[in-house]
């Protein structure tokens, strides 16, 4: 299983597509390890800095609705895995991306709102950090001297994916 | 209770159901290109498991970039082609004979009803056109569908679109799916299945049945279905006459997947086509929809005709019927690119590529090339294109350029006026 957990790097914003994680002209790369400079490179969002200490320190990404939309590229889950990012909490996904997430063993966590506007109070803070119990299925936010813990749904089949490493792995032994 | 085509079609494929809610399915077909299944295959050989489930099952095209412009997209090439031919995956399609996946492939009659299919690429809901179930997938899915012949999905509840009456003048399958998107928005299918029903939908071809599907994934939905019928048939008869006694014996056949009259959907829309105008798409997202009636004066620097949306021989004609003796606007440029070889050999027979030509058109051979960005017409930064094709993220077609999405009518218009224009006066 992967670690899961560390700084978070906040998107605020809905309808996050691969195009933005990931530009299409990078995928001709034939290794994962040389998408690692383009992540998030086209990402269209006021203040967002690709090459910034937030965005390359970032262990978890946390944004809103319909995150990972459009291309089916796995080069997006890739280029975060490659940079230490294991885990995006949004709001909701689009399918392929998500099933990709879970494919590679990683995760992709969806809060209600609420939650997400909690989690979203600590986009100022320096020290904002998320750990993240995939057995438990609890995720704790810690900034600005505060700390806060969530529950979330996780499918079994997503779950057991996760724990496997993916679903090479897991088809490979059942199928 | 009632099935609809999806669940007619999960039910038949079951392989197993290892939790509530997720289904492994047996897959009919694999689509694969040379964009997402390198690295697949990659995979499969440092894991010492470089086998396929089943060859004639498996079909490969090198479509996004090609010819190859580059020592990388040469070697993606290469390592679909070494792989096809080691595996003696008979369906392969090189330069020469390659064109866009998802209008190659029905082309080819390679998809039916009732059938599985998936490909790492999201726009593989366009073969639910003819009554499949089809998903776009990641490499991984990818991998394991290659060696396993199998794939998981949460099985999607269905969302009915009824479309009915006839298409005013100027008003294409395009619009009618841009439109759909609009009301519905970006995510407004996801983990659904979109069906296409009603009489606007029973009359169209087989292309434009493909042209709405392929946009489902813009709502987010894993796959556009249309109900198998008559118009199904008659496409794949050249491919099918050998199982079937006759057309009617096929359609006896393939109507078992088609959804129940008392079937349930989560969600029913309903759509008068006599409502519809020709749209586009303005800003970032493809749910941002207007009437083409509502752009003024905006000026564009590029048409792109072409794409697994946009590029079969019914789009060309459409726009070669308002592009014949005119001329593109000064200081806009034009590309074609017909999705197939075959589409691009009948465009040339029925006199169209001059039309194009005349018009100042470059034509370019059969890729995807232009529509992600990749190759053949990228935009430069503050760029704007008039675009047949499916997307308009930022960046999508070249850093920093624009995207206007509309119909084959819709741009050749735009190329006579070079702004954004109504296809109706030219009709």
């Amino acid at each position: 299983m992967k670690t899961f957990g560390g700084p978070v790097l906040f998107l605020d914003r809905a309808d996050i597509n691969t195009d933005e994680i990931i530009p299409a002209k990078y995928l001709t790369e034939i290794t994962k390890q040389d998408l690692k400079p383009y992540m998030l490179e086209d990402l269209k969002l006021d203040g967002f800095d690709p090459k910034g200490e937030k965005t390359l320190n970032a262990r978890v990404v946390v944004s809103r609705e319909n995150f990972g939309c459009g291309s089916s590229r796995e080069h997006a889950p890739w280029v975060f895995e490659v940079n230490n990012i294991t885990v995006v909490v949004a709001e909701s996904f689009a399918r392929i991306f998500r099933q990709n997430m879970f494919n590679c063993g990683m995760a992709a966590i969806e809060l209600p709102k609420p939650d997400l506007d909690q989690i979203f109070s600590h986009a100022q803070d320096a020290d904002a950090s998320m750990s993240i119990d995939i057995e438990a299925q609890t995720l704790t936010m810690t900034g600005g001297g505060k700390q806060k813990s969530f529950s979330f749904e996780l499918s079994p089949f997503d779950k057991a994916l996760v724990l496997a490493g993916g679903w090479v792995d897991y088809a490979d032994t059942k199928y | 209770m009632g099935k609809t085509t999806a669940e007619k079609i999960f039910a038949a494929h079951l392989v197993d159901e290892p939790f509530s809610g997720t289904k492994v399915l047996k897959l009919d077909v694999v689509l694969c290109h040379e964009i997402t299944t390198p690295i697949a295959i990659d995979d499969l050989i440092a894991r010492g498991k470089d086998r396929v489930f089943d060859p004639s099952r498996i079909k490969a095209v090198i479509d996004h970039v090609t010819p190859s412009k580059d020592s990388k997209t040469a070697t993606q090439a290469k390592i679909l082609r070494d792989w096809a031919r080691r595996h003696d995956i008979k369906d392969f399609f090189d330069v020469g004979a390659n064109g866009v996946c998802h209008a190659l492939f029905p082309e080819k009659g390679f998809i039916r009803p009732g059938n599985t299919v998936i490909m790492g690429d999201s726009h593989t809901c366009t073969h639910g056109a003819f009554g499949a179930f089809a998903a776009g997938v990641g490499t991984t899915d990818l991998e394991v569908g290659i060696l396993k012949g199998v794939c998981a999905f949460r099985e999607p509840k269905s969302i009915r679109v009824n479309v009915n009456g006839q298409l005013p003048k100027g008003v294409y399958a395009k619009d009618v799916i841009l439109t759909i998107i609009g009301k519905i928005g970006v995510n407004g299918a996801t983990d659904r299945v979109i069906e296409f029903r009603g009489s606007t939908i029973d009359a169209m071809t087989m292309e434009s049945r493909m042209t709405l599907c392929n946009m489902a994934i813009e709502a987010g939905g894993t796959s556009g279905i249309c109900m198998p019928d008559m118009t199904t048939v008659e496409y794949l008869w050249p491919f099918i006459q050998g199982e079937f006694a006759s057309k009617e014996a096929a359609l006896a056949d393939y109507l078992q997947w088609a959804s129940d009259a008392d079937a349930t959907y989560e969600q029913t829309i309903e759509i008068d086509a006599a409502t519809l105008v020709p749209v586009a798409t303005f800003n970032y997202k493809p749910d941002q929809v207007k009437a083409v009636t509502e752009f003024t004066d905006n000026r564009v620097d590029q048409i792109y005709l072409g794409s697994c949306t946009n590029g079969r021989l019914e789009d060309l004609r459409i726009a070669a019927q308002i592009l014949k003796g005119k001329k593109l606007a000064e200081n806009v440029r034009g590309i074609l690119s017909p999705a197939t070889p075959k589409i691009y050999r009948d465009a040339m027979n029925e006199g169209l590529i001059d039309i194009f030509l005349d018009a100042g058109f470059c034509v370019t051979n059969s890729t995807c090339g232009a529509c992600l960005g990749m190759s053949n017409g990228v935009l430069a930064d503050g760029e704007v294109c008039a675009s047949t094709t499916n997307r308009n993220f930022n960046g999508r077609m070249g850093k920093g350029g624009m995207v206007h999405l509309m119909s084959p009518a819709t741009a050749a218009a735009t190329a006579i006026e070079g702004k954004i224009a109504d296809p109706r006066k030219y009709l």
